[in-house]
């Protein structure tokens, strides 16, 4: 896939059809892949890299790319084209700078889980159906993909690319039965002194890095909220426990209806916080009360907290129902 | 349940200029009674309520937030009860799911004839929150020190 | 730190009895920012309006306080206060310490601390106000007046006089409303027709007022003095211009059997139809629904015989779309309906009639023109039962339509209806069952007293039980007389029944598009129960008649025209000041995402494409959000949608409310 793409890509920097490229190059190690921007052929070879440790969403990188002049290429998985969708919809990238190639996935790795298979000390992978071939300093590991996925894999939502100038393989299917809802259907069987505890448990690791935010394309305000003085919460760091629930939930809160699940936030956070589980509980409350919704599906769909219908269940189905 | 006589909650309402804050003024001219422990803040519509709000008064030291509003189909600006019951439906299920008591929140839709109602609901909701005891789960310790 | 007075008012002793008041002002004048703190028995009164305004100048304050009656209340009252001294009027808070605070609470202590946290939350919030300059919108010296019963003729009419052009929205082919339907008024026992259709012909006449007959409202948008309004006019299948109102039509109609609304359906009607012979505008209406041509497409014969050549079954409903100024609701009342009520037998007997459809027995042109007859056989009843309050002052809902208020007419209109059976025909017997009589009014006691002293009707105390239809077609009347604590049975021939009237049923909907609110009764709320009572709470909308509340022809003729004086005092004025309460972006947050766009119900954002050169990031251009200062009401969905924060509501900043939030909290 890899050398189909900088070809596809080389093609079209010398066509003139686009000036950039937004992809992916290694970084210090061979699993922190990060996204990054080649102008030329050479650069491509130099540096462009696709392998599944490419998790990364480049979705939110278009809304600066794609002001600049000249069209910008942009290698968009499942998940990406999702935000993508999303940010188009909220007007935040010009559709006209971007030229799209979908690329289909089938699952992107975990880098903890491969080295808690095996492979520590890794150099380079290659994959192959379910095996994984892992270069390491110690000779290859192969290890199996399924047991090596991010969360968010293993609970794929759709391997279909939403939006596309062209596709590079096989587009996938959406996949309804992922089962991306039953932890946060497990919490909300919890008790309420349970619940408390595995959050405060979770989120009082946060040291409030910021991660999530910064990698999230939901959150990509101009300015953030907990950066505004005027706001009346900006922060720095979380002094107390309130505070990290309160940038949790906010932040959970601005995102709500308008995450596509991509699940960049928990990939990204240092301190293994499922962050996704705050979000997914939106998605699914969304879901039950107003009707399934996924943002980012379609362009310009229209976000659920601010839509509304006159049916409206009251506030107090949560007292009533769901959650114990 | 064991109700600690003592404990005097504090109470935050948030009211809308024309339905519930009009509805708490007439509860004040027939003098029906509800607990001093509630507080209201006027705001133009149930839909000016941000839920950070809603978090900061729980931060410093309220024991329960209600948000009242005109009925749905009466808002003053036609639509704003209407995205502020979506946005309080998700938000109080999500305090919900992180295990903060539910009966600590609540939304009820007074309109400007509803004094008695207004009384009553506010009679119940200290109540309730009464009984739950001091809200520890979300409060930030720093600020209530004196 | 800003430099702050809070001025503490006692209310006579409607504050001070509850609320010690000395110890809150010297409590709230021991806070960081507060340089004077002072009480005093009216703030609102001239004397104490002049302590806020010297105190303003003498320790040259620059927010003020007042912890006194509801902001809704004297809000304004105390912002021209403030103004008068040089402030600007918006650095003004009101802490509520009479309604929510004094009125409520019993114990002093209590309510003391009470009224320091509010008034400690009214500082911490002037001290985060801005000074707000409000924009002026322009005026459009037009009037609708949305219903053509006398309520809304008088109120058009007024306007007209005042010399601004008015126009009325009448659902029904014809202007006039129940008026038109009544025989006599009371308590001068003057024709009704006589005193109402000269003033629907003036409508007519007028040139400044347009009449849209069969036409509903149908979508409401914008903001006093600049409301657009979309008026469906529904297809009568009759060209208004064009038709004389001849009635050749309606003659030669074959279509005969259709209930006639205007006699409540004591008669027939036929599909091509005038409601009455002075119905305005005089020209006729196709029923739609049973119109042969226009159900089946045979017939034609209406068509054949108008000379005008008016008739058009082609013709379509229109809307029309006009901006107005201001907007008076006019929607009157109907009895409601009694059919539930099977223990009056009024489903049941032909002779059990509603006092509506008395007044239609009684008139002229009534379907026994204007003799009293018994509906079941025609004969002349002599022995009448009026009951009072059938639905009306019905505690619990019983009969799934009654009503807990009362309807205010009835009393006055029965006492009419006995006393012109017993006049006309003096060989009748006539009883009245009554909870209470209410004839307050002028001349109102003295008319029922005539009914009783002079006309000999029977009022007896008490509710009727039962009325059963008997084989020799009388009605067994069972009633106990509270009085002499007795059960009685009336061997009577006529029952009739004062039905409690309601809101219409237009009412609701149109109150959802004019957001103006309503009662739990569908009645429109006023402004202010005792000082603005023909004012709706949303600026630009007035109340005429019963859509307010139950009320007479004299009343409602009363209030019309003080409806209409509001009105004319509005549109007198050029230019309007706006809520400078509105909302607001910072384009440097803003996203340009449209959640602020897509919950806003006025329209009242835009988005431009704003160069910020001075970035060095790429992003040099970006969409950002303009709010129309002049539409937008501040209801402030946009501030909350908004995920960034950019947008902001002035007067209600998210740090003036989260400060509040502190100080309560504190």
């Amino acid at each position: 896939m890899q050398s189909e793409m900088m070809k596809r890509a080389s093609e079209l920097l010398a066509d003139g059809t686009v000036v950039r490229v937004l992809g992916w190059k290694n970084g210090e190690f061979v699993y922190d892949p990060t996204p990054a921007v080649f102008d030329s052929a050479e650069a491509l070879e130099k540096d462009f890299v696709y392998h599944d440790f490419c998790g990364s969403n480049l979705s939110k990188y278009l809304i600066k790319l794609s002001k600049l002049e000249g069209k910008t290429l942009v290698f968009l998985k499942p998940c990406d084209s999702y935000s993508f969708n999303q940010l188009l919809t909220e007007h935040r990238i010009k559709r006209e700078n971007v030229y799209i190639i979908g690329v289909p996935c089938d699952g992107k790795l975990d880098p903890d889980k491969v080295r808690e298979a095996g492979a520590e000390g890794i150099l380079g992978i290659t994959t192959d159906g379910d095996t994984v071939k892992a270069e390491t300093m110690y000779g290859e590991v192969s290890v199996s993909k399924k047991d090596c996925l991010l969360e968010r894999c293993e609970v794929c939502k759709s391997h279909k690319v939403v939006v596309y100038d062209e596709m590079l393989g096989e587009n996938g299917e959406e996949n309804p039965e992922s089962g991306r809802f039953d932890m946060v259907a497990k919490l909300e069987a919890m008790t309420p002194e349970e619940r408390f505890a595995f959050w405060r448990g979770e989120l009082s690791r946060c040291i409030r890095c910021n991660a999530c935010r910064n990698i999230c394309p939901a959150c990509s305000c101009e300015q953030c909220v907990f950066d505004n003085p005027a706001s009346g919460v900006s922060q720095k760091a979380a002094a107390d426990s309130f505070e990290e629930n309160m940038f949790h939930i906010i932040r959970a809160f601005h995102v709500a209806g308008r995450c596509t699940d991509c699940g960049e936030c928990s990939r990204v956070c240092p301190q293994h916080i499922p962050l996704h589980l705050l979000n997914r509980k939106f998605i699914k409350d969304i879901n039950t009360y107003y009707g399934e919704y996924q943002a980012g599906a379609e362009e310009g769909s229209r976000a659920p907290l601010v839509n509304f219908t006159k049916e409206d269940c009251e506030p107090n189905v949560v007292y009533k129902g769901g959650s114990k | 349940m064991q109700v600690n006589q003592e404990f005097k909650p504090k109470i935050v309402a948030f009211c809308c200029n024309w339905c519930s804050y009009a509805g708490a003024d007439l509860a004040g001219t027939n003098r029906s009674n509800y607990p001093a422990d509630v507080k209201i803040i006027r705001v133009p519509c149930s839909c000016r309520v941000n839920p950070l709000f809603i978090l900061r008064a729980f931060q410093r030291g309220a024991d329960g937030v209600i948000l009242c509003g005109c009925h749905p189909g009466d808002c003053h600006y036609t639509t704003g009860n209407y995205y502020a019951r979506r946005r309080m439906t998700l938000l109080f299920s999500m305090l919900d799911y992180l295990g903060i008591e539910k009966e600590r929140t609540r939304v009820e839709w007074v309109s400007a004839a509803e004094g008695a109602k207004f009384a009553a609901t506010m009679n119940e909701f200290v109540e309730t929150v009464t009984a739950l005891g001091e809200n520890k789960r979300l409060e930030d310790l720093r600020c209530k020190a004196k | 730190m800003r430099r702050i007075g809070v001025f503490v008012c006692h209310c006579g002793t409607n504050i001070a009895a509850t609320v010690d008041v000395k110890t809150v002002a010297e409590t709230l004048g021991k806070e960081p920012a507060v340089v004077y703190a002072t009480d005093y028995p009216y703030m609102c009164s001239e004397a104490g309006q002049n302590i806020i305004k010297d105190a303003i100048k003498e320790y040259q304050l620059e927010g003020v306080v007042v912890c006194s009656c509801s902001p809704r209340m004297h809000e304004a009252t105390f912002r021209k206060t403030v103004a008068a001294a040089g402030l600007n009027p918006y650095m003004l808070e009101v802490a509520n310490i009479r309604e929510q605070c004094s009125w409520i609470h019993k114990d002093i202590p209590e309510a003391t601390a009470k009224a320091i946290v509010l008034g400690r939350a009214a500082i911490a919030k002037v001290l985060l106000n801005t000074p707000l300059i409000a924009g002026e919108s322009p005026v459009t010296k037009r009037a609708l007046v949305i219903g053509g019963g006398i309520a809304g003729i008088q109120t058009a009419l007024d306007i007209a006089e005042a010399g601004y052009p008015v126009d009325i929205v009448e659902k029904e082919p014809t202007i006039g409303g129940k008026m038109t339907q009544i025989d006599k008024t009371f308590p001068t026992l003057d024709c009704s027709s006589c005193i109402l259709t000269p003033k629907m012909v003036e409508c007519a006449q007028n040139d400044k007022i347009t009449i849209y007959s069969y036409s509903e409202v149908e979508a409401v948008t914008g903001f006093v003095g600049n409301f657009s309004v979309k008026i469906r006019r529904k297809a009568r299948f009759v060209d208004e211009d064009k038709c004389t109102g001849c009635g050749a039509c309606t003659e030669k109609c074959p279509v005969k059997n259709i209930p006639d609304a205007y006699n409540l359906g004591l008669s027939n009607r036929h599909a091509a139809y005038i409601p009455f012979a002075q119905a305005i505008p005089n020209v006729a209406v196709l029923d739609s629904t049973r119109c042969i041509k226009l159900t089946k497409g045979k017939c034609g014969l209406c068509s054949t015989v108008c000379s005008a050549g008016a008739i058009d079954y082609e013709q379509k409903e229109t809307f029309v779309e006009e901006k107005y100024g201001a907007i008076v609701a006019a929607t009157g009342y109907n009895p409601i309906n009694i059919d539930g009520y099977d223990e009056f037998a009024y489903s049941q007997s032909k002779d059990v009639v509603t006092s509506l459809e008395f007044e239609r027995i009684l008139k002229a042109d009534g379907p026994t023109e204007g003799h009293l007859q018994r509906l079941s056989d025609g004969k002349q009843p002599k022995t009448l039962v009026f009951v009072q309050c059938v639905g009306s002052r019905e505690s619990g809902s019983q009969h799934g339509c009654g009503k807990e208020y009362c309807s205010k007419i009835c009393c006055m209109y029965t006492a009419k209806h006995a006393m012109l059976c017993r006049e006309k025909y003096p060989d009748t017997d006539v009883y009245v069952f009554y909870i209470d009589v209410r004839t307050p009014g002028k001349n109102y006691d003295e008319f029922y007293r005539r009914a009783v002293e002079q006309y000999g009707v029977h009022y007896i105390k008490g509710m009727v039980g039962k009325v059963a239809p008997q084989s020799d077609g009388t009605l067994d009347v069972q009633a106990s007389d509270l009085i002499s604590n007795e059960q009685l049975h009336i061997k009577a021939d006529m029952v009739v029944l004062a039905a409690a009237i309601e809101a219409d049923k237009s009412a609701r909907p149109l109150a959802t598009m004019l957001t103006a609110s309503m009662d739990t009764n569908d009645f429109f709320t006023e402004a202010h129960a005792k000082l603005r009572p023909v004012e709706s709470p949303t600026a630009g909308v007035f109340l005429s008649g019963v859509c307010q509340g139950p009320k007479d022809i004299p009343e409602t003729v009363a209030q019309a025209g003080a409806a209409a004086s509001k009105v004319i005092g509005l549109l007198a004025k050029d230019k309007l000041s706006c809520n400078p309460c509105v909302s607001h972006s910072d384009p440097m947050k803003c996203n340009g995402c449209s959640s602020c766009a897509n919950v806003c119900p006025y329209g009242a954002i835009t988005y431009e494409e704003k160069d910020f050169s001075r970035r060095q990031d790429g992003s040099m251009i970006r969409r950002v959000a303009v709010v129309n200062e002049a539409v937008c009401q501040g209801c402030g969905a946009c501030t909350v949608a908004c995920p960034s924060g950019a947008m902001d509501l002035k007067g209600f900043a998210t740090g003036q409310i989260m400060a509040e939030v502190d100080a309560i909290c504190k």
